[in-house]
């Protein structure tokens, strides 16, 4: 059992909050995003947040080390577009490799810092791997429902590529996250999978999906239940739903989850559902209210922000969540009766 | 059994009696979840999408014309396939590409791939392929040893990190499995591999174990059949979890051509394979006889040969083949079952519908009896019971238990006046009607009730006796040790028929507990009610046990007759369908309930009083149009303020789980229970009426519904509307500059009195009709579908019967009024009309109301006035509206049905009423088109893209989703004159009557197009109330199904 595992079968752990909603507050310019390195790079390198652990690693430091502050047990690599697939718009399918290297480094080196400082609370590093920008069971083309803009092959490179980084770089667990078509998640847990043989490690993996609006499916058109049933082929350390949806929306099918799921759960929904302006805007005070009903129903493991939130939220959330008791499961893991 | 080894344990298996038998049922997954248990029924598994299987596929696929392809795919779903299983094995087909792009445009329908797939191929790298493009959980349809145990391996490994489940044929290096020996042999290595080598779950594993011809006329094949199935039950059981599955029409491969003979012996094999273990197939459902349908001569031989139970089994059945050869299926009138003993006829009647006889077999019961009331309360309850079995296990469907129903009806019907006549003349007043106990055993039991009463009351017995003694309770009179039959009654009110029972210590041990049970049973059959309680609740709360008896007191009695339960069923005021209540009250009747029906268009104030009077159990209310929801939220209300306890059913078109959710169960502090179908409803009714059972199953209702509300409640919210000024905004444009506009050829109104209703025949839409009778599947393939295929096909034939009888004898009217009229849309949402009223000018405004809904980029917000030029063009547009009927006649017909005791016709004649009077609209509509208004005079299409509303233009009906409000019919009504012109009245909730009514707009513009207008908000509300000129209270009763939250 991973140390993970052992404080996860004891409290609920807390997972960081948005790193792009913070990395706004910096303002940085194209001059900042380049740094010295990227200077004469041939296209403009603006909004590629991955970059920055390259070009500003201080400030990706010091987000992480304030949602470990604000009381988050995991945090995750900037790392969210970090695949070939998701940097050629910039042009850095060559940088991938480095780009989640040193990613995973500035996050370690935040958790190892304080977990020394408190060895009671030990900090975790989760090596994101986002959904790409191509979906594998979708046509982009209306006209050509046939049409796929990217193929299962290519997505299992790309994303055994950017976990192989990952792994090297220190992380503890690997995260698929934001999966809003599960053919392109099954390529990543396949990847993942031989990568694990090849390399010999148990490291745990985490996966994360998205239901995409109240009809209650994935973009790829899902149910959470069907969705499960997909994904559970692997051994994973916990399953769970992230992004699109506020806390209060995402309750439903976190239920499905919880009840049918041998995974442990997870859910780190946006900051409420965007306003007019496309900000997210409920406050930390309220979101940890919503998710009191997901701990009183004791419906989840794993309690962390996406899309607007801050370590304001996350701090809100620990505080509730240190009052409840962690989800149970019945079975650690269904599918794994003959080791 | 020869072999028999040890049951095979995974390495570290799961501790089988922590987890008792730990359910690991096989999970797939489309875009739903398919979740198949032990319990589940035989999964069956589309095979049309496989061009070993079908030639038409294989040319479709040869042809690359993947478009017709996918619609094999899709009815092969809408006919009830669970998993599709696709095949691109063919030498001229490049069977990799061809599975990637079928299966990629599957992935762009969500009506085929809500299903799981079984990517079927010999070829690696085609399974491999398909495993790559699908993201729900797959089958792998095969792999196995036949290479050796190395790439048996290597596939299964990849399959398991794909993620997919796998069909694993019972082939090895030396071969295919042919006999039991070897079936096993390589199952259970095949099974010790995959499980302890690769630790593939042993839910996902299923064997298909070789289905091999038998009665090839070679001696080595006799048992090819026999040994699968047995060695089905073999790997059942030493193999945990895994699934069976397999290729039934093998087995009949020797009968080619000889389909009657085929179509038997795969349901003889299929009965067997099933009861030993196999649960999944791959069935040509067009290729199934009905076990119980198979002829006896041919049964007995095809089980010889399946089961291989004679030497000579294969030659008496090719000799007899012989015969079969050729005749088409044809049921001979089998009248075996008459030598039968009485009570198998009377029950075989019942199960097949048959009243031919039935008299004949009553009569000979009731002579028999020693009470004419035995024999419903024995003979046919016996029978009735039967049905209940058979329907409630999927085993029978509900036409044939409404027919089962008229048989019951028929004899109930001749039984009556001996009934009658055999009612004991009431005693005399004054004489000793407390004499209950049985005579046998009253010298024994008087002793010990003495005993009882003198020595050994318990202090709560005392002091219940204080309270009842002398009349103290309400005047009503108690006894107490009363013996009735063989037991002691601690208290009764012979009178109410009420025993009170006070409950010590003592009853609580288990033994006591069961014959408490019996004897509140036995006194229950004797009609006595039993009301228990403890020795605290007496004790402690006295007042609180009074009050209850003292309520109980006035309960009446259950009725005798309907034994299980007294049961109202309402169509609600102004709502005028019935064919869903009546169904459901002619199946809740053969569940011995007894039924109130107070008809269509009951006003609340009648049900109440009804329910009162009658003392129901049950309440059930129907609706089909919306207002008769706000009517059902009334009766809620009024049925709370009144006090009521009884539990209400919900049910009808209109009707959903969410609006009974919302609505009406938070008006309601007891059950509520939306029900829409005829199987629930007796499950449902059953455990209400429960005794043990219905605080808790009532107390889960409330839960559960509450449960659903806040989740409705909390989806509802997500939803983004515009304001009404924004939605029109992004109003549907029209480029009236180019826009075809075409003045009608005859405008004016247009009256059609006693139209041919034989012209309509072709114009049925015959789908909903089935569906009526609680039949799921399209027509015509629903005829011929594997579950329902011959039910469906018998109550077409009677459809047939009584369709013609109407069209021949002219037994229904069918009337129609129209009118085409100049129209301009005018402020966004009105449609402006000119008409003739007795040559003088009007006008007449239609409202529209306009979707609300945020929409995505470049999709518009509709409403119907989009459709129409609007006046600032300057240009001359039309409208058309119109108001058709087939239903006069319709009512009389059926209560003539039900003179005589035939609810199966009287509910099929309003459904063909139905299908009568949409054929109409159909056809009036097509007559607009082409003729009256004339602006597609060149159409040409078939019945079958008219159901598809293929055609240009709409016509729309006020109550459906493109306009659900039912207001604008008055509009209707006054411009088209209908009522005066053809009758059809309105009622207060807008309904039509006759019910068998259609009416709408017509709207000609080549974009004008079908849409739902979904939620709309206040301002849009209180706009329609200004336009309109009503109150904003009035506009928003009317509206309210439609008003966001």
């Amino acid at each position: 059992m991973s140390k993970l595992e052992e404080i996860l079968s004891k409290k609920i752990l807390i997972l960081d909050g948005a790193m792009g909603t913070m990395l706004q507050d910096y303002k940085f310019s194209e001059e900042d995003f380049r740094g010295s390195r990227f200077a004469d790079w041939p296209v403009s390198l603006k909004g590629n947040n991955d970059l920055l652990s390259l070009t500003q690693p201080e400030a990706i430091a010091e987000i992480h080390r304030k949602y470990f502050l604000a009381g988050a047990d995991i945090v995750e690599t900037n790392t969210f577009s970090g695949t070939t697939i998701a940097m050629a718009d910039y042009k850095m399918e060559e940088l991938v490799y480095e780009l989640n290297y040193e990613s995973a480094r500035i996050a370690k080196k935040v958790a190892e810092e304080l977990t020394l400082e408190n060895p009671e609370k030990p900090r975790f590093v989760a090596g994101a791997i986002g959904p790409t920008n191509k979906t594998a069971s979708m046509s982009p083309d209306v006209n050509d429902p046939g049409y796929r803009a990217i193929s299962f092959e290519a997505l299992k490179i790309a994303y055994k590529q950017q976990a192989r980084a990952l792994i090297d770089g220190g992380v503890d667990v690997l995260l698929v996250e934001t999966v809003f078509d599960t053919l392109n998640a099954k390529a990543a847990l396949f990847g993942i999978d031989e990568l694990k043989e090849e390399l010999n490690t148990a490291i745990p993996v985490m996966i994360s999906g998205t239901i995409t609006d109240a009809s209650g499916r994935t973009l790829s058109g899902q149910t959470a239940e069907a969705f499960l049933i997909s994904i559970s082929h692997m051994d994973l350390l916990s399953v769970g739903f992230n992004c699109a949806l506020g806390a209060k929306q995402l309750t439903p099918h976190l239920e499905v989850l919880s009840q049918k799921s041998g995974f442990y759960v997870s859910a780190y929904p946006n900051a409420g559902l965007p306003n007019a302006f496309g900000e997210y805007d409920e406050s930390a005070e309220e979101m940890a209210n919503q998710i009191k009903e997901y701990l009183e129903k004791g419906l989840v493991n794993i309690l962390g922000g996406c899309c607007g939130t801050t370590p304001a939220h996350i701090k809100a959330m620990a505080d509730v969540a240190k009052e409840y008791k962690p989800r149970k499961i019945a079975s650690r893991e269904p599918s794994k009766i003959l080791d | 059994m020869a072999h028999k080894p040890d049951i095979i344990q995974p390495k570290n298996p799961v501790d089988f009696s922590t987890e008792k038998k730990a359910l690991r049922p096989l999970k797939l997954s489309g875009l739903e979840p398919l979740i198949i248990t032990p319990e589940s029924n035989f999964i069956n598994v589309g095979e049309r999408t496989n061009v070993a299987g079908s030639k038409k596929f294989l040319r479709l696929i040869n042809e690359g014309n993947f478009e017709e392809a996918l619609n094999i795919a899709r009815d092969q779903v809408d006919g009830g396939a669970q998993i599709i299983d696709i095949n691109m094995d063919d030498g001229l087909i490049e069977g990799k590409e061809a599975m990637v792009k079928f299966l990629n445009l599957i992935m762009a329908e969500p009506d085929i791939s809500r299903v799981p797939i079984m990517i079927d191929s010999s070829k690696w790298e085609i399974i491999e392929a398909g495993l790559q493009v699908v993201q729900g959980k797959c089958v792998v349809n095969s792999i196995s040893l036949k290479e050796g145990e190395e790439e048996f391996l290597s596939h299964a490994k990849k399959i398991k990190r794909y993620g997919a489940a796998v069909v694993v044929m019972a082939f090895d290096e030396v071969g295919q499995a042919d006999n039991f020996e070897r079936r096993i042999e390589i199952a259970e290595r095949s099974y010790r591999i995959l499980t302890q080598k690769l630790n593939f779950p042993p839910e996902d594993i299923i064997f298909d174990l070789n289905i091999f011809p038998v009665a090839t006329g070679m001696e080595e094949h006799r048992r090819n059949s026999i040994d699968f199935i047995d060695a089905v039950r073999w790997v059942k059981q030493n193999l945990p979890y895994c699934s069976l599955s397999g290729g039934v029409s093998n087995v009949s491969f020797s009968f080619r051509g000889n389909n009657p003979v085929r179509e038997a012996m795969h349901s003889v094999f299929l009965y067997h394979a099933i009861k030993a273990g196999m649960n999944i197939g791959i069935v040509n459902p067009a290729l199934l006889d009905v076990y119980d349908n198979i002829p006896k001569d041919l049964l007995e031989r095809v089980e010889d040969v399946i089961l291989d139970r004679r030497d000579d089994a294969t030659e008496r059945l090719l000799s007899f083949a012989e015969q079969v050869v050729g005749t088409a299926r044809e049921n001979k009138v089998d009248l075996s079952w008459r030598e039968n003993p009485l009570q198998d006829r009377i029950t075989h009647a019942l199960v097949k519908g048959i009243d031919a006889y039935i008299l004949e077999d009553i009569e000979a019961a009731r002579q028999e009896a020693a009470q004419p009331i035995e024999v419903i309360e024995g003979h046919l309850m016996t029978g009735m019971n039967v049905v209940g079995d058979l329907f409630g296990s999927g085993k029978m469907f509900l036409p044939q238990v409404v027919k089962s129903a008229r048989v019951m009806k028929k004899a109930v019907a001749y039984l009556l006046p001996f009934i009658e006549e055999a009612k004991a003349p009431q005693p005399p007043k004054g004489e000793q009607y407390w004499k209950s106990a049985d005579p046998m055993l009253y010298g024994l039991m008087k002793k010990l009730a003495q005993k009882m009463r003198y020595n050994n009351p318990t202090h709560a017995e005392t002091v219940l006796w204080n309270e009842l003694s002398n009349k103290k309770l309400e005047g009503y009179k108690f006894r107490r040790q009363h013996i009735i039959g063989g037991y002691i009654a601690d208290f009764v009110c012979l009178k109410e028929r009420l025993i009170v029972e006070v409950d010590g210590l003592i009853h609580q041990l288990p033994e006591n507990k069961k014959s408490d049970e019996e004897r509140t049973q036995w006194l229950k059959e004797q009609g006595f009610r039993v009301v228990r309680f403890t020795n605290e609740d007496v004790l402690d709360n006295l007042e609180k046990v009074m009050n209850e008896l003292a309520s109980e007191l006035k309960k009446a009695p259950p009725s005798g007759a309907g034994g299980a339960g007294r049961i109202l069923l309402a169509t609600v005021k102004g709502d005028v369908h019935d064919i869903g209540k009546n169904i459901v009250g002619v199946v809740l009747a053969c569940n011995n309930y007894e039924i109130i029906d107070l008809g269509v268009m009951v006003a609340p104030e009648k049900i109440i009083e009804t329910a009162k009077r009658e003392n129901v159990d049950v309440i059930g209310l129907s609706g089909l149009i919306t207002p008769s929801l706000d009517e059902m939220v009334f009766l809620a209300k009024e049925m709370q303020r009144q006090n009521f306890t009884v539990p209400l059913l919900i049910g009808g078109a209109t009707t959903s789980k969410a609006h009974t959710a919302v609505k009406i169960d938070t008006q309601y502090k007891n059950a509520v229970v939306h029900v829409n179908d005829a199987s629930r409803a007796v499950t449902v009714v059953g455990n209400l009426l429960k005794e043990n059972s219905r605080k808790k199953y009532m107390e889960d209702l409330k839960v559960d519904y509450d449960t659903f509300r806040n989740n409705f409640l909390k989806r509802g919210k997500v939803k983004d509307y515009l304001s009404l000024a924004e939605a029109r905004k992004n109003k549907f444009k029209i480029d009236w500059e180019t826009s075809k506009i075409k003045s009608p050829i005859k405008p004016g109104i247009h009256i059609i009195e006693d139209f041919d209703l034989k012209k309509l025949e072709e114009f049925i839409d015959w789908t909903p009709f089935f569906r009526s009778w609680e039949l799921h599947g399209k027509y015509p393939a629903i005829l011929t579908d594997e579950v329902v295929g011959e039910h469906a096909t018998s109550l077409f034939k009677d459809a047939q019967v009584l369709l013609q009888r109407i069209l021949n004898e002219k037994l229904l009217k069918a009337k129609a009024v129209y009118g085409l009229f100049p129209a301009n849309s005018v402020n966004h949402d009105d449609i402006e009309i000119t008409y003739k009223d007795n040559s003088e000018e009007k006008k007449m405004i239609f409202r529209t109301l306009r979707q609300q809904l945020k929409k995505y980029e470049g999709k518009p917000n509709f409403a119907l006035a989009d459709f129409i030029a609007p006046k600032e063009t300057g240009i001359e547009d039309h409208i058309g509206c119109f108001c058709v009927t087939t239903g006069f006649g319709t009512q009389e017909l059926a209560d003539g049905f039900e003179k005589d005791h035939d609810d199966y016709n009287s509910i099929m004649i309003k459904a063909l009423s139905d299908r009568l009077v949409e054929a109409f609209a159909e056809y009036l509509h097509k007559q607009i088109r082409t003729e009256d208004w004339g602006y597609d005079t060149d159409e040409k299409l078939s019945n079958e893209e008219l159901i598809k509303e293929s055609y240009k233009g709409i016509r729309p009906a006020p109550g459906y989703p493109a306009c659900p409000d039912h207001l604008e019919k008055i509009s209707i009504w006054e411009v088209l004159k209908v009522e005066e012109h053809i009758g059809v009245k309105l009622t207060e909730s807008l309904a039509m009557w006759p019910a068998s009514s259609v009416s709408g707009y017509y709207f000609a513009n080549p974009e004008a197009r079908y849409f739902g207008l979904g939620k709309i908000t206040a301002d849009q509300v209180k706009d329609f109330a200004e336009r309109k000129d009503v109150s904003l209270k009035f506009a928003e009763k009317w509206l309210n199904p439609n008003i966001a939250d």
